[in-house]
C-alpha cells in the first residue's frame, strides 16, 4: 500500500493548477491585472487582515505567480513558498524578515558576487552583521556562531570554486544552535537536490537559471520547509511575538509550518515590493515543465566537458565535483547522486590575458553573466561577476585570476568542443589587457 | 493562549484577538495528528466579528503538553472540562473528521452546555485500515504519506491553496510532524477512532442546531457515510462541496467560511 500522490515529473506539468478553476484553458492563464474585485467591504476586510486567503494586489501575490510557487514548493517538498523579482531579491527578503538590526549570520564565503556584496556591505546598513566561513570549514561553522546568531547561509555548490557545504553536518550545526539553515539551492535545481531532505530549514533559488532555462525572466523563490521550530527559544520574535501590523498576530503561533512564508508575504513584500510579474513567472513555468529532460542533458554535457578540459594542455586545472581527485567528490556522490550540476570552473594557463583571450574567440558559446541557460556560457569572474571584490576577498572566496566560469549548455558536444578549441588556440596568442 | 484543563497546560489559538468571556464562544476541535492551526481561515474571522474563539490542541497534540487522550469518550468529555476552565458556560463547537466524533460526544455527554454542533468531514464510525493503523502506531512516516493522500481531494493533489504560496499536502503532513512523534499523536488517534463504537447512538440523542459539511471527493470519511450520519440527527443542515476532499477547512475554507457564517449567524447570533 503506498500514496498515489504525484511524482517529480507529474508535479514538474502539473502541481499549483487545476484547469477546472480557470475557464478550462490547459495552459496556466496570464493574469496580467494589478488588483482584484472585492465581493464586498467584509470581505476586503477579512483578506486585509488575513482571516482568509485570496488576492488583494499583485504585489503581495498573483494567480499566475501563485501557481509558480506551489510548483517550485512541491517539487522542494516544501509547505510555503513566496516567489521574488530576482535571485537577490528572495535572499535580501529572506534575511530581513529572519533578522532585526543588531543581529549576525555565519555565512560560506564561496557565493555569487551579489550575495557576498550583499552580506558585506549592504546588510551592516541595517545593523544586521556577517562571518563568513569557507564552505569545507565545517567546524568554522560552529565556532563562528554567536549569541545574536539567526542562521547559516551557504550555496550547497559554491559559486565560482564548485567547492561544496557539507549541507546534512552543518545542518546539525545549525539544530544545536537553534538557528535556521538556508541553503540558495540555484545550481542544483530540486531535480538534483531537495535540501530539506538533508536538514536545511529555507531554501532560496535564482529562478532565472536552470529552472528557467530559456534566460527569458529574472524570478527568485523562497521556499520553507516547515521544519524550523521558531519558538524552540527566544532567538526570533519576529515570528513569536504579537505583530503590531496585524493587530498582535504571532505568525509562529498562528500559522506553523508556513510562519516564516506568512510573514516574508505580509511583511516583506507589503513593505519593500520585490514582487514577480505574471509573465515571467509564465515563462519560468515552462521551463520546469521540462526541468528533468534538462538537468540529465546538461549533465552529461558536463560530465564530458570535465573529461575533455582535464586532459587538455591549455588547462591548468579542472572543478567540478564529479571529478577525479576533487576534494568533495564523496559528499557529492552521497546529497547529489543524480549529478553535481552543469558548472565548472577551470583554471587556464597563461593566467587573466589568456583567459580573455578565449572568452573573446569563442563564438558558439555566450560571454554573459548569467548560468543555467540551455545554451553554454563562459565568463571570467575575476574580471565580471566577482570583480567589485578586493584580492584579499577573491582569494578567501576562492578565486584566481586564470579562473574561467563556464555553465554547460545543451548543444551538441561536438560543437561546444570545437568552439573551445578556437579559443584555446587564441588564449596562445599575447594581448592586451585591462589592469585593474 | 494557554489555560489550564485538568491540571495540563492547555493552548488555543484565539484568531488573534483576546479571550473574552463575556462574549459568545466557538470551540474548533482538529481531526487526527493535527492541531489549531488547521482553523485558521475559519478563526480569524469569527474572532474579528465578535465571537470568542478557541481553536484547541488537544491533550499531547500541537502546542498544548500531557499524552494524547485514548478514548473519544475522554477527548469530549475533555472539551466540555475546556468550556468550565475558561469560565464560560456554554460553546458552539465545530469539529473536523475526528474532531466529529469528540464534539459530538462533548454534546451528547454535556447538553446543556453545548448550543450548536459543526460536523466537516464527519462520520458516525471512522474505522482505520488495519495497515495504516500499524504504520501509524509504529510512527512510519508513511502513515502520513498515506493520510495526505487520502485526505485532499483535487486541490491538495494539484494545487490552489486559498492561501496563495501555500502548499496542501506538504502543509499538512508536516502539522501532523511537528514537534511530536507520530505514534504519540496520529497513532493515539487512530486507534480512538477505530475503537469507537458509539458514533451513531451519540448522534440519536443530539438534539440542537447541527450542520454537516461533507466534501463529494472525501476519501477518509466518504460522502455517503457522511449523509448517513446526517441522517441520525434530528434536523441536521447538510451541505455538500463539489470537487473537494475531506480536508474541506482548507481545499474549499471559503465556501467552508461561508456556509458556517451562515449556520452560527442564524443559529448562535450574537447578542445586540
Amino acid at each position: 500500500m503506498d500514496p498515489k500522490t504525484y511524482k517529480f515529473d507529474t508535479l514538474s506539468l502539473h502541481a499549483g493548477y487545476q484547469p477546472s478553476k480557470n475557464a478550462g484553458s490547459r495552459q496556466v492563464p496570464i493574469y496580467q491585472t494589478t488588483s482584484y474585485m472585492f465581493d464586498d467591504v467584509d470581505h476586503a476586510a477579512a483578506l486585509f487582515n488575513l482571516e482568509r486567503g485570496g488576492h488583494i494586489y499583485s504585489r503581495m501575490s498573483n494567480p499566475t505567480v501563485q501557481v509558480l510557487e506551489e510548483r517550485v514548493c512541491a517539487l522542494e517538498g516544501g509547505t510555503a513558498a513566496l516567489a521574488t523579482a530576482s535571485g537577490m531579491s528572495a535572499i535580501f527578503l529572506t534575511i530581513m524578515t529572519l533578522c532585526n538590526a543588531g543581529d549576525h549570520m555565519v555565512v560560506s564565503s564561496q557565493l555569487y558576487g551579489g550575495t557576498v556584496n550583499l552580506f558585506r556591505l549592504t546588510l551592516p546598513k541595517f545593523g544586521i552583521k556577517t562571518t563568513f566561513v569557507k564552505p569545507r570549514d565545517t567546524e568554522g561553522f560552529k565556532k563562528a556562531i554567536q549569541p545574536n546568531t539567526k542562521g547559516i547561509f551557504g550555496e550547497l555548490v559554491g559559486n565560482p570554486g564548485n567547492e561544496l557545504m557539507n549541507m546534512p553536518e552543518v545542518s546539525k550545526i545549525a539544530k544545536d544552535a537553534g538557528i535556521p539553515l538556508i541553503i540558495d539551492s540555484t545550481y542544483q535545481t530540486p531535480y538534483l537536490c531537495r535540501p530539506f531532505e538533508h536538514g536545511a530549514d529555507l531554501v532560496v533559488h535564482s529562478l532565472t537559471k536552470w529552472m528557467s532555462g530559456n534566460g527569458s525572466s529574472m524570478a527568485g523563490i523562497l521556499v520553507e520547509g516547515g521544519t524550523f521550530n521558531w519558538m524552540q527559544n527566544d532567538k526570533f520574535p519576529n515570528m513569536t511575538e504579537p505583530y503590531e501590523g496585524y493587530h498582535g498576530l504571532s505568525f509562529a503561533e498562528e500559522f506553523g509550518p508556513t510562519a516564516f512564508t506568512m510573514m516574508a508575504r505580509a511583511e516583506g513584500m507589503r513593505d519593500m515590493g520585490p514582487c514577480l510579474a505574471p509573465q515571467n513567472a509564465w515563462n519560468i513555468l515552462h521551463g520546469i515543465e521540462t526541468l528533468s529532460l534538462r538537468m540529465e542533458k546538461h549533465c552529461s554535457n558536463a560530465l564530458k566537458m570535465v573529461e575533455y578540459l582535464s586532459n587538455h594542455e591549455s588547462v591548468a586545472w579542472v572543478s567540478h565535483a564529479s571529478a577525479p581527485g576533487h576534494p568533495d567528490k564523496e559528499l557529492a556522490e552521497k546529497i547529489l547522486p543524480k549529478g553535481t550540476g552543469s558548472m565548472i570552473a577551470f583554471g587556464i594557463k597563461g593566467g587573466k590575458e589568456a583567459g580573455a583571450a578565449f572568452i573573446d574567440n569563442v563564438k558558439l558559446a555566450s560571454h554573459l553573466a548569467n548560468v543555467g541557460d540551455a545554451r553554454t556560457l563562459v565568463i571570467h569572474p575575476a574580471s565580471a561577476t566577482h570583480s567589485q571584490m578586493d584580492e584579499a576577498t577573491l582569494k578567501f572566496a576562492g578565486l584566481s585570476h586564470d579562473m574561467i566560469r563556464l555553465s554547460v549548455g545543451l548543444e551538441d558536444f561536438e560543437d561546444i568542443v570545437n568552439d573551445f578549441e578556437n579559443g584555446f588556440r587564441a588564449a596562445k596568442k599575447p594581448r592586451l589587457v585591462a589592469n585593474k | 493562549m494557554r489555560f489550564k484543563v485538568r491540571g495540563i497546560d492547555t493552548f488555543a489559538s484565539t484568531g488573534g484577538r483576546p479571550f473574552d468571556k463575556n462574549k459568545p464562544l466557538m470551540i474548533f476541535v482538529h481531526g487526527s495528528g493535527l492541531s489549531h492551526m488547521v482553523w485558521v481561515l475559519q478563526t480569524r474571522y469569527f474572532a474579528f466579528r465578535g465571537y470568542s474563539i478557541l481553536a484547541i490542541d488537544l491533550p499531547g497534540h500541537g502546542l498544548s503538553s500531557g499524552e494524547s487522550l485514548k478514548t473519544i469518550e475522554e477527548m469530549g468529555d475533555w472539551v466540555g472540562d475546556v468550556i468550565d476552565a475558561v469560565g464560560c458556560k456554554e460553546a458552539s463547537l465545530v469539529g473536523h473528521s475526528q474532531g466529529c466524533l469528540v464534539t459530538m460526544e462533548c454534546a451528547k455527554q454535556h447538553p446543556e452546555k453545548i448550543k450548536t454542533l459543526t460536523l466537516m468531514g464527519g462520520a458516525g464510525a471512522i474505522p482505520l485500515n488495519p495497515e495504516l493503523l500499524e504504520l501509524a502506531e509504529t510512527s512510519n512516516t508513511k502513515a502520513v504519506d498515506l493520510m495526505m493522500d487520502w485526505a485532499h481531494g483535487p486541490a491538495g493533489h494539484f494545487g490552489g491553496h486559498p492561501v496563495p504560496g501555500l502548499y496542501h499536502l506538504n502543509v499538512g503532513s508536516m502539522l501532523v510532524q511537528e514537534k511530536k512523534e507520530i505514534k504519540d499523536t496520529l497513532g493515539v488517534d487512530f486507534r480512538a477512532c477505530d475503537n469507537y463504537k458509539n458514533g451513531f447512538e451519540a448522534a440519536k440523542k443530539l438534539d440542537l442546531p447541527t450542520l454537516c459539511i461533507l466534501g463529494d471527493a472525501d476519501k477518509m470519511c466518504p460522502l455517503k457515510e457522511g449523509k448517513k450520519l446526517a441522517d441520525h440527527i434530528k434536523g441536521s443542515e447538510v451541505h455538500v462541496i463539489n470537487n473537494c476532499g475531506h480536508m474541506m477547512l482548507l481545499e474549499e475554507a471559503d465556501q467552508t467560511l461561508e456556509i458556517l457564517k451562515s449556520f452560527i449567524g442564524k443559529h448562535y447570533p450574537l447578542k445586540k
